[in-house]
This record gives C-alpha cells, structure tokens and sequence, in this order.
C-alpha cells in the first residue's frame, strides 16, 4: 500500500512537472550577462566570441556539437556519415538533408537555397568574411532538390564538419541578406541587426554594444521550446561586475566566462546565489620559444627571421631545462584555481587526439641545472650561466594582463634559480594580438626569445591547428609577418606527417597521427611549451537549470533547453 | 555682440579643420589593429580581406579626405532627408563604425539619451548643490558648515569614480538590495511603476557623478564670493541700510558668479563626453562607454567621429562662456 501510494505519488509529480515544462515562454523573462558586449549580430562579419555566441541564440547551423564535441543534428534528422552514405567514400563530398517543415523565424520555409546562399555570402572575394576558413577547400555546394544540400570538396576532407557545423558557421535567410553580397555586406545594418534565424529566438531590439532583446521564435521547431518567452541580453562592464550580477546581487540568471581570480569567485559564491560551470576545451597558455635569433644587433629585416637561428635556444638541452624549471600546479593554484589545469599538451581535447603526455608535471629544478651544465652552461660570478662568453639571458614577452604577468614573475623566479638572466615585457593585447606588420610587438614578429599567450582550435579537429607548424607557415618580412608558425620551427619529417594527416580519413589513425605531432612539437622537441589546459568558468543563477557548458560550440549552444527551477 | 559671435565662428572653422586632422593623425600613428579582437583561429589571408573590406587599403590622405567629405556634406544631408523626407544623400556611404558595420551616428544618437539623463542629471544636480554650498561656505567662512563641505569637497574631489562606485554597488545594490548595479538602458517610463524603476536605477550613478561635479564647482563658487565679499562695493551696499540677503544674493553673488559661470559651460561639453569611468561601472552604456570600446576595438571612424563631435561643442562652449560674461557684467564689451 506504502509503495504503491508513493509510485502513484511519484508518477503524478512527474506528469505535473512535464506539462509544466513543455510549454513555450511558459517560464517567464531571462536575463544574460556578457562583459564584452555584442557589436553585431551577423557572425560572418566579426568573429569575436561575444557576436558569435550571442548570434548563436537566433542564428544555427546544420549541426552543432555538444559538451563532448560530438556533432549533433540541428536543421537535420541526421547527421551524414560515411556508415550512413551522407559522406562519400572516397571523403570528396558531404550530403545533407534538412528536416522537413522547417521554418525561419519569419515563417517562410527553409530551403537548400539558404544553404547555398550562405557558401556564396562567405566566400564572395570583397565581403571579407571572419569565418572564410570554415568553407574552405569546398568547390562546390549545391542545392539538390528544397531539402537536400550537396557539398563537394576540392579534395577528401577527412573531416567535412566544418561548413554549417557550430555557431560559426551558421545559415543566413536568403531572402534577407540577397542584396548584401560583398562590398554590399556592411550597408545591411538592418539584416546584420536582427538577422532572421531559426535558433530558439528572435530579436526584437538590438542596441550594439549595449543590450539585446529577444522573444521567442514562434516558428521553432520544437513546439515546447524555448521555456523562456523573453531574454534580455546585456553586455558590457567588466567579468567582476558580471560576476557580482548573477552570484551576488541576483539580477542576472548567466554570466559569461568569469576570468576572476579563484579567491575572488570563492567570495561571490559564499553570497550563495548561484553556481559556477567549469568546461575544458582546447584553449592552451603556453610558452613559444624562439628558434630565430631575435637579437636587436641584426638589422631590421633579418631579426627573427630564418637567416639567423637562435644563439642558444636552437639547443634543445637550454629548451628542455627551461621547461623542466616550471611548476605548473604552482601556476594553475595562483592564475586560474578550479578553471585550469596543469598540461603538458598542445592538443589538450578531446580526449582521442589528446597524447598521454605528463612528463613535465613535476618541476626538477636539478634536472635543469644539471642539463644546462651538460650543454656547456658554466654558472659565472653573478650567478648568470654563460658560455664561450655569451650570457643564458632570455627577453620573455606577453599581453598586459594581470594573470600573465605574476607568471612572469613566477617563471623568471625560477629561471633566475636555474642560472637564466631574464627580463620581462608586457604589451598591449591590442597591439601584441594586433598584427600591424609596422609594430615591432607583436607575437607575430616575435622580437624576444620567449613569449607566452594562449591559442585554441576551432570545433573538434585539430588538423588545422598542427597544421601551423610546417616550414612555409613561418612568419617573416617576404609575408608581412603574416604566418601562424610564430616559433619558426621546421621540421620536414613534421610536414610529412600533416601531409599524411590531410589524406587520412580513419578517426583511429588521424588521432595516432594528431598525438605524434603533438609530442613531436611539446615534448620531443620544447619548441612549445605548454602550461596551463585552460577551461571556461561562467556563473548561472540558482533558479536557472539546463545549463550545460560546452567549449566546443558556443556557450549559449543549448539555451533552447533552459528552464526556471520552481 | 553679433559681429563678435560670427567672427568667432568663422575662426573657429580653421581651428576645427586642424583639431580634425591632428585627431585623424594621431590616431593613424596610434599603434593597434582593427582586427585585434577576432580570434586567434582566424587565419591570415582572412585577416587581410577583412582589412581590406574595411577600407584600410587605401592611403592615409585619402581616408581622410573621404571622412572630412562624409563628416561635412553626407552627414547633414542625410539629417536633412530623415527630417523632410527628401533624398539628397541617397547611395552615399555614410560614416561606418568598424565595429557594427552600422552607421556611426545612429548609434550615437541611440547612446545620447541615457548619457544625458545619468550623466546630465548629476550635472544639473552637482550644479544645483554646489552654489548653495559655495555661498553658505564663504559666507560663514571657517564655521562647521564651511568646515564639513571643505571636507566633502575634498573627498569628492580626490577619490575616483571607480572607487566611490564601486564602494556604492557593494553596500546598496549587493548588502542592502535597494538599488539595481546593472543600468537598463531599454527600460521605458511608461507608467508609475517604471518611472520609480529608472529613479532607482539612476540614483547611485547621478550621486557618484554629482559628488564629483558638486565639489569642484562649490570650490570655485566659494573662493570667487571670499573675492568679493571683502570688496568696497559690499561696504558700501550695507552702510546703504540693504539687508544681507540683497547684498550677498544681488551685489556679492552677481559678480561672483563670472568665474563659476565660465566653468560650468566648459563643463558641459563632459556631459557629452560622458563619464567613461562611471558608466562602465554601473554599465549606462552611454557615450563614454561607447567611446572607450571604440578604442579598445580600435574602430577609427567611431574614435574620430566622436572625439571630433567633443572638439566642437568644446569649442562652442567656450564662446557661449564668453557672450555669457557680458550678459552677467556690462562692463564687458566685445565691440
């Protein structure tokens, strides 16, 4: 009787909760807080992460990935696969197909057409478009029939899951942007405001770089979602303040990417309003070595540049000893707390590609000194190791930043310990990251012997991202700086390897591959050092469930599933 | 007076096109990259065509030239045509933020009303409380009301916004709960209820700006009435047999208000300018705010355009500051 009371009991609460929550808009008003403010809502024009991912909510791709970055289906019932025949055999083509009855959030019916569009959009020579890379290597997409979307590449594409797939590549509605081809694409303030989608919401009021207000889209396509009927979408201020928004003073449900320090946070969530989230991604903080001589006695031209390789970094003993100096867990407790963790990788994620590298965990001080003693490094008076009368003295630059710089601190601490002279530079990000071939900082043109920043990959392959490393990738004054090889690392038998890498279309022995140029780069050669696997933290009230923090496509990736906890 | 007004106008023409030019100099030689903020995963040859897209490609000389011409002929006519409808300024680029791909002006326009509410409320507020003060100080000079508002004046002055700011959040938005920390700039004052849901949201940024602006100005206002007070002119008013409210609020607070008034019009291009500090602390969004993004973006046009817009009513202040001289004393003339 006790039993059979509490399972009627439980039944009844569960068929009360279900109507509850499968209803649109029946939860009310949601408010979102992103630091950086959004300063335009069409992706394909800045690929800033605040636009990306606040366009995100109105705006979606064919597919998407969830938290484990595994494709999931968006505009489609399925997603193609070479088991299911959507990819070909041979890797040169991709066919989609789009759910029937889909609709924009206009109520016209989405077509291949869109699809279509968007390829032309993205890869018009004069729009300048952010995310041209995403359609990269296609030759061709086209419209089968209304339903059915034919992408052909210009050769097997290992991984096809790159145009339509995530938040950086979604659909745009013909119809809406058809004049706004090109040089046209900047003049459709209109369109680039209040782009027509089909994600869970719609924009009523669009003000850049301040708020955004949405409803939800009448047309979507699960007619119980999204629970929320209103949001509103602030941006600006700084992380402290967004922070104190959601997990102090509770007048905002989510805030975004909270780069506080761990005490700092600690203090916010002792209010006991809300929680943070914590997801793991790619994004790496390490140090690059300089294999070039970036020595200001070379003239201009020739500094950092292949013609003179480094004096004394180009030994990898000196390389590997720097390395061994470093405790990352010491680094990750100060810098990051619960949203970092000490890594040895470049390609930390997912956990295929990602190499059972752990070999610099632990800090040997020892080990250090007694490799560099090894290399011919003698300690002299001032406690500086020299040799054959040139001093182990290192110019170690970063972005200003208050994390990076007490790792300055603390590296050169250690450095000084093992017998390195070293002299710290911090500059502006906008400047270091800015790529202004006539700015002697930038990371680009790397006019110091180490500098340390962080850099990720986009979706879930990381062949693009190893990719960097090959010989013509290095930057120099033929290219105008431009080039993504910032330690002018050249290997030829790591350029065979990405050869192969680009022909092979097995995940097993692309993973196999992907791990052996991660340690080829890291632990084989020092070229890379990396520090700190660092993770995303963002806060979400108490009263706001669904979340699920996914760093493989943009954080608001599931907001369609959100929902007020009652 | 009117010769005076047109012939400072027409020199003000010259000085404004140099202020241009130095602005759009300054701002070439400025070290920095419209496209710092994208992600590092954006690959080079894609950088360049975004750059290219923007219009960086072309020399220095001509993209001035092109913002001058924008600036002084498409802008106003496309003013005119939303007023009257016409079409003069039609297929003509106007000036475009980098960061929006939007007109400039639009978006200043959109910014204007919550930086004159926040920023030229606590104007009209500190304003409004420092002549009092200034005049109530000096009168009774080195009593404990002169005492207490030198004191106030004084950490009003040398505190910073951020601070005071910040301090006000923790104790009334985050201990107390009384007023919202975040600014929300689309709320509209439709009804009751909604106007007291913008005087809560207006109070803490107005008393952080009117703090600061208060104490500067009823510094000035108390120093020029000391001036004054002493004079012959003030003997003379009271062996006359006028009562002290006449001599002090007529004769004294007259010809004290000369000076004060030049630094209240010079303040008022600030308010156009907008707090930068305050309101990204209690995120307005107005003016300043969206200058300084602009600057951390980068975005030229906006950077210029605004500063450009500061340079002008700094300029027009400036001779709205001297016609008012001679309205306040007869013995100035211009002719």
């Amino acid at each position: 009787m006790k039993l059979r009371t509490a399972l009627m009991g439980a039944c009844a609460s569960a068929a009360m909760a279900l109507p509850a929550l499968a209803e649109r808009g029946a939860d009310g008003h949601v408010n979102i807080i992103y630091w950086q403010a959004p300063s335009i809502l069409n992706p394909y024009l800045s690929s800033g992460t605040k636009d990306v991912e606040s366009s995100s909510m109105i705006l979606e791709g064919l597919a998407g990935f969830n938290e484990k970055g595994e494709v999931i289906p968006r505009l489609v019932d399925e997603v193609p696969t070479v088991e299911n025949g959507g990819v070909s055999a041979d890797l040169t083509t991709i066919t989609w197909v789009l759910s029937e009855g889909l609709l924009w959030s206009d109520g016209t019916p989405v077509t291949s057409a869109d699809a279509v569009f968007t390829y032309e959009y993205c890869t018009h020579p004069e729009g300048g478009c952010a995310q041209a890379a995403r359609y990269d290597g296609i030759a061709s997409v086209e419209a089968v029939d209304d339903r059915t979307i034919k992408i052909t590449f210009d050769a097997p594409k290992p991984n096809p899951y790159q145009a339509f797939v995530g938040g950086t590549s979604p659909l745009l509605q013909k119809a809406q942007f058809e004049n706004c081809l090109g040089a046209a694409a900047p003049q459709c303030t209109e369109a680039n405001f209040g782009p027509i989608g089909t994600g869970p919401f719609r924009v009523t009021e669009f003000r850049p770089n301040d708020v955004i207000q949405m409803e939800a889209n009448p047309n979507y396509r699960d007619p119980a979602k999204p629970a929320f009927a209103t949001v509103t979408f602030k941006g600006g201020g700084d992380a402290a303040a967004a922070g104190r928004a959601v997990l102090e003073t509770g007048e905002f449900d989510y805030a975004w990417n909270l780069q506080l320090a761990p005490d700092v946070i600690a203090g916010m969530l002792a209010a006991g309003k809300g929680q943070t989230v914590i997801g793991f991604g790619t994004l790496v903080e390490r140090i690059e070595m300089n294999m070039t001589d970036p020595s200001p006695n070379l003239p201009e031209g020739e500094r950092s540049t292949t013609a003179h390789p480094h004096p004394f970094l180009s030994d990898i003993r000196v390389r590997q000893a720097l390395s061994m100096a470093i405790d990352r867990a010491l680094l990750v407790e100060i810098g990051y707390g619960q949203a970092g963790r000490p890594t040895c990788n470049l390609v930390p994620a997912p956990e295929m590609f990602a190499s059972d590298n752990t070999g610099c965990l632990t800090q040997d001080l020892e080990g250090a000194k007694a490799l560099l003693e090894e290399a011919g490094w003698t300690v002299g008076g001032d406690g500086i190791r020299t040799k054959d009368g040139m001093r182990l003295s290192i110019l170690y630059q970063t972005s200003t930043n208050a994390v990076r710089q007490d790792f300055q601190a603390l590296i050169k601490q250690w450095w000084n310990e093992i017998g390195v002279e070293v002299e710290l530079k911090n500059i502006d990000a906008s400047v270091f990251f800015g790529g202004d071939p006539g700015s002697p900082d930038t990371f680009q043109k790397f006019y110091a012997d180490v500098e340390m920043y962080a850099n990720n990959f986009d979706g879930t392959d990381p062949e693009p991202y190893l990719a960097q490393y090959t010989c013509d990738k290095t930057p120099g004054p033929t290219n105008g700086w431009q080039g993504e090889n910032i330690n002018r690392f050249c290997d030829p038998a790591y350029d065979e390897l990405i050869k192969e890498l680009g022909q092979t279309g097995v995940m097993e022995e692309r993973a196999a591959l992907a791990k052996r140029l991660n340690d080829m780069l890291t632990k084989d050669s020092f070229v890379v050092v990396p520090l700190v696997d660092r993770g995303r933290i963002s806060a979400h009230s108490n009263s706001l469930g669904g979340v699920v923090l996914n760093t493989w496509d943009t954080e608001l990736w599931n907001v369609a599933d959100w929902y007020r906890v009652k | 007076m009117l010769t005076f007004t047109l012939r400072r106008l027409l020199t003000a023409i010259p000085t404004l096109l140099v202020i241009s030019f130095v602005i759009f100099g300054l701002l070439e030689l400025a070290p920095g990259d419209p496209l710092a903020d994208q992600p590092l995963t954006v690959p080079p040859e894609v950088r360049e065509k975004m750059r290219v897209a923007l219009g960086l490609d072309q020399p220095f000389y001509i993209r001035y030239v092109l913002w001058l011409k924008q600036f002084f002929w498409i802008e106003p006519l496309y003013t005119i045509d939303s007023l009257f409808g016409t079409s003069f300024a039609e297929g003509e680029q106007r000036i475009v933020s980098w960061q929006f791909r939007a007109p400039v002006f639009d978006v200043i326009w959109q910014r204007l009303p919550q930086t004159m509410w926040v920023v030229g409320m606590a104007y009209l507020v500190g304003v409004l409380i420092a002549l009092p003060i200034g005049i109530v100080s000096a009168y009774r000079q080195y009593s404990w009301f002169d005492q207490v508002g030198t004191f106030v004046s004084m950490i009003g002055f040398s505190v910073p916004t951020f601070f005071t700011g910040v301090l006000m959040i923790v104790i009334f938005a985050v201990n107390l709960g009384w007023f919202p920390s975040i600014y929300d700039t689309t709320l509209r004052v439709t009804d009751w209820e909604s106007f007291k849901r913008q005087v809560a949201q207006m109070v803490m940024p107005v008393a952080v700006l009117a703090l600061f602006n208060a104490s500067q100005i009823s510094r000035f206002m108390r120093a020029s009435m000391l001036d004054n007070l002493n004079q012959d002119y003030v003997r003379t008013a009271r062996a006359k047999g006028m009562t002290e409210p006449v001599v002090v609020l007529t004769h004294v607070l007259r010809n004290s208000m000369i000076p004060v008034v030049t630094v209240i019009a010079l303040g008022v291009p600030t308010i156009f300018g907008g707090a930068i500090i305050t309101e990204q602390v209690f995120k307005v969004n107005g003016l300043g705010q969206l200058l300084i993004t602009a600057i951390y973006a980068n975005d030229l046009p906006m950077v210029q355009t605004l500063t450009f817009i500061f340079a002008v009513l700094i300029v027009l202040f400036n001779l709205i500051a001297d016609i008012l001289y001679g309205l306040l004393d007869p013995r100035i003339r211009y002719d």
